[in-house]
């Protein structure tokens, strides 16, 4: 990579207007992260019977809603978004091409989670007639606030116009330098991006054409089967969305942090073009069971996922033969010595190291998930968010909190207020996340649903494994805890590190790799190509299924029925009036007849 | 491009995983027979229900030698009918669908499970062992009420099963 662009000065010192779009950017998300976190143990504590008294079982779906969209949406993307612009900059070692449209893209990014956000919340308090419990899945018939959805219209939106601020630059940078390779970090920004267009056309779709019309009264019912498919089509690849800027940070910062240098550059590249082509044909195997949904069109979404593993084992090897390159370039000997020379003091380092750790328990679990048949045992239950808080809720998380210890120092020329509230907080986080993942998991097996306020039920017991429901109740309890803990302790050290007064002699300059770009075959750089195979890819998993569900259904269902979480108020004083008038109507209507009589 | 020889050696051994994988799927199809939740069923009209021939009145019925059809109806925030009540050591097909938003319909502690979505019907066929005493939960969000619905199953030795449906001659 580029080792000469960069030398004694920051991105701060470089770029000072691109840095103050990715401050913004990441506050925004650690705004977000703030807000999940606090909803997570309430959550935490409700669900698992200690602590009832803060909300009503029946509100506890306005905070898992809050939950799902401030930290799977809201956290992950405005990181993303943040992350992405100082790749983009740092790699071409050029400015945005036009600044204001920067700020535009944020602005309405911004501003689309808010609308979103008021929605939701506003479904704790009876005194606005708008609420949006509809978990960050949305399936209808169920039906939130049309400001829920209007405002994740614009959301998307600014994440397209994101995206298309990247690719003007990088075509910029291209004319500058016609004959260069793609700089890594700029190739997985674009390959990311590509595969978000893909995705999210499918929830914009659903969204635009579906559902915010039919919030709106503009047409009467939707088809359940066919928004809940669209939402899946964007619903796989939104959380390769979620991780690619943890790869990107594993590929390109961790190695160098560890002392050392990416192994394989072109294989790097091999990787994000797999995640481009193989994310979005697998969306159906969010609904292996789902009726009206045929088994063929299950099996190749199962086969589709299972190479979906490919991209993600190659990176295991990747990294962390370029983290043991840094140990023995540290004089680290011996078959598995070399762990010990390695800078585990660095919360950076330590905490990135941790999240790759658990993604591979989360990825033994995904091959459960996975397998069509053995899913129909855990399918719903409180496994799946058991495997999703090791991947999203620690791949990725953690990797952004130690991610931050390292880039935030580059982006304000403030050093970090405590590396050892950093250690502590990470390390904090992976005992939490063992501990309630583990017991999720395993509750999971028993049969205990997941999206539940009481998951305890009068008329029948959970089957008894190692530990029963009530003990692995307690470990979810401690473990979502130390999670709020270590959660303030990260906002806490950022805020104060917010205090710190600016210094010189931050900059840190990243490696080059073992072998280079130069090695990597011409037409990994090819994105049309990539990009045509994709969409080919995309067209033979989804053209039939979604013309069987229209087929079956039609565009706007069979007969379903509107179910607003919002309306029922409003549906209460309207059925009551409604009541009143009819009995006024019959007893004019009998007072007529009688005088007629 | 070089590629590093260990690295070579993984990428053969994660391909062989990803086949096996795909292998084990495979052979649960075709070996033991464990069939998906599929599309066999017709749509139904979910606000019509109760004109629906198999739906107005959830119920278990026999409908062959030691085989059994149960037609259940999922809506917030209840199954219907509950109990449900099946002989044991026979093959029972669960006709779910909901009148409502979508549902879950999963036996606890067993793998029958399915997606219960308004208008169309999720079919799912399983054996019942010995007489025992399941619960029924809805495992997906379907509203305010959610962690209330629940139900029950109880499989009940053949001459319980007679007993009770004793009158209608089956």
């Amino acid at each position: 990579m580029s080792q000469a662009l960069e030398t004694d000065r920051t991105f701060y010192d470089r770029f000072p207007d691109e840095a103050r779009v990715v401050r913004a950017a990441l506050l925004s998300s650690f705004l977000a992260l703030a807000l999940g976190a606090f909803f997570g143990i309430v959550q935490t504590l409700h669900r698992t019977g200690v602590f009832r008294g803060l909300i009503d079982s029946t509100d506890y779906y306005t905070s898992l809603t809050a939950h799902g969209v401030f930290l799977a949406l809201s956290f992950t993307t405005f990181f993303l978004v943040g992350l992405f612009t100082w790749a983009v900059v740092r790699s071409l070692d050029r400015p945005l091409v036009n600044i204001k449209i920067t700020w535009t893209w944020y602005g309405l990014m911004a501003v689309g989670m808010t609308m979103t956000g008021v929605s939701i919340l506003a479904g704790f308090t009876d005194a606005v007639d708008m609420s949006a419990d509809v978990l960050f899945t949305f399936y209808a018939p169920l039906q939130a606030h049309p400001l829920f959805y209007a405002g994740l219209a614009v959301f998307i939106l600014g994440s397209w116009i994101a995206g298309a601020d990247w690719f003007r630059t990088f075509l910029a940078w291209r004319r500058e330098h016609p004959d260069e390779r793609i700089p890594l970090q700029t190739f997985m920004v674009l390959t990311t991006m590509t595969m978000w267009y893909i995705a999210s056309s499918a929830v914009a779709a659903s969204v635009l054409l579906f559902l915010l019309p039919w919030s709106l009264g503009l047409i009467e019912q939707v088809n359940p089967t066919l928004t809940r498919t669209l939402f899946w089509f964007f619903g796989h690849p939104v959380v390769y969305f979620w991780l690619m800027p943890a790869y990107l940070l594993w590929y390109t910062v961790l190695p160098t942090i560890a002392g050392g240098r990416l192994f394989s550059d072109p294989l790097a590249r091999v990787v994000f073009v797999l995640f481009l082509l193989l994310s979005t044909p697998v969306g159906i195997h969010h609904q292996y069971l789902d009726p009206g949904i045929a088994e063929g069109f299950k099996f190749i979404s199962m086969t589709n996922t299972m190479f979906l593993l490919l991209p993600s084992l190659l990176t295991a090897f990747t990294v962390v033969a370029s983290v043991e390159y840094g140990a023995r370039q540290r004089g680290g000997t011996g078959l598995l010595g070399w762990l010990t020379d390695l800078p585990w003091r660095k919360p950076e380092f330590a905490g990135m190291m941790l999240a790759g750790l658990m993604f591979a328990a989360g990825g033994f679990s995904g091959m459960v998930n996975a397998g069509m048949n053995i899913n129909y045992l855990i399918h719903n239950t409180i496994w799946v968010p058991g495997h999703f808080h090791l991947t999203v809720g620690t791949a990725v998380a953690l990797t952004f909190m130690a991610a931050t210890y390292w880039i935030w120092p580059q982006i304000t020329n403030k050093p970090i207020y405590s590396s050892q509230i950093g250690l502590f907080q990470v390390v904090l986080w992976f005992i939490g996340m063992a501990l309630m993942s583990n017991a999720m998991h395993a509750q999971g097996i028993l049969g205990v649903p997941r999206r539940t306020a009481e998951p305890e039920y009068a008329n029948f017991e959970y089957p008894a494994m190692l530990g029963g429901f009530e003990e692995l109740n307690v470990q979810i309890a401690i473990g979502g805890t130390l999670l709020f803990v270590s959660t303030v302790l990260f906002i806490g050290n950022v805020v104060l590190t917010m205090g710190n007064p600016r210094v010189s002699g931050l900059a840190e300059s990243l490696s080059p790799a073992l072998s280079g770009p130069d090695d990597a075959p011409l037409v990994l750089d090819r994105l049309r190509l990539w990009v045509s195979i994709a969409v080919v890819l995309v067209v033979l998993a989804y053209a039939l299924p979604l013309a069987a569900i229209i087929n079956r259904g039609g565009l706007l269902g069979p007969g379903v029925g509107t179910y607003p979480v919002w309306l029922a108020p409003a549906l209460d004083a309207l059925s009551a009036a409604a009541t009143a008038i009819g009995g006024a109507v019959g007893e004019t209507a009998a007072a007529i007849g009688g005088v007629v009589r | 491009m070089h590629i590093h020889d260990y690295e070579k050696l993984w990428l053969a051994v994660s391909l062989l995983l990803i086949l096996s994988l795909i292998g084990t799927v495979t052979y649960g199809a075709v070996g033991p027979g464990v069939a998906m939740v599929a599309d066999s069923e017709p749509t139904v009209d979910a606000t019509a229900l109760d004109e629906d021939e198999r739906f107005a009145e959830p119920r278990v019925e026999r409908v062959g030698e030691n085989e059994y059809a149960a037609y259940v109806v999922a809506y917030q925030f209840a199954f219907q009918p509950d109990p449900l009540v099946v002989p044991a050591n026979s093959t029972v097909t669960f006709y779910v669908t909901s009148r409502d938003v979508i549902h879950g319909f999963e036996v606890v502690g067993t793998n029958a499970n399915t997606m219960v979505i308004p208008g169309e019907v999720a079919k799912l066929t399983v054996e019942t062992d010995g007489p025992a005493e399941y619960g029924i939960v809805c495992n997906e969000y379907c509203g305010a009420g959610h962690h209330g619905m629940s139900g029950t199953l109880e499989v009940v030795s053949q001459s319980e099963y007679e007993g009770q449906n004793g009158g209608d001659g089956e």
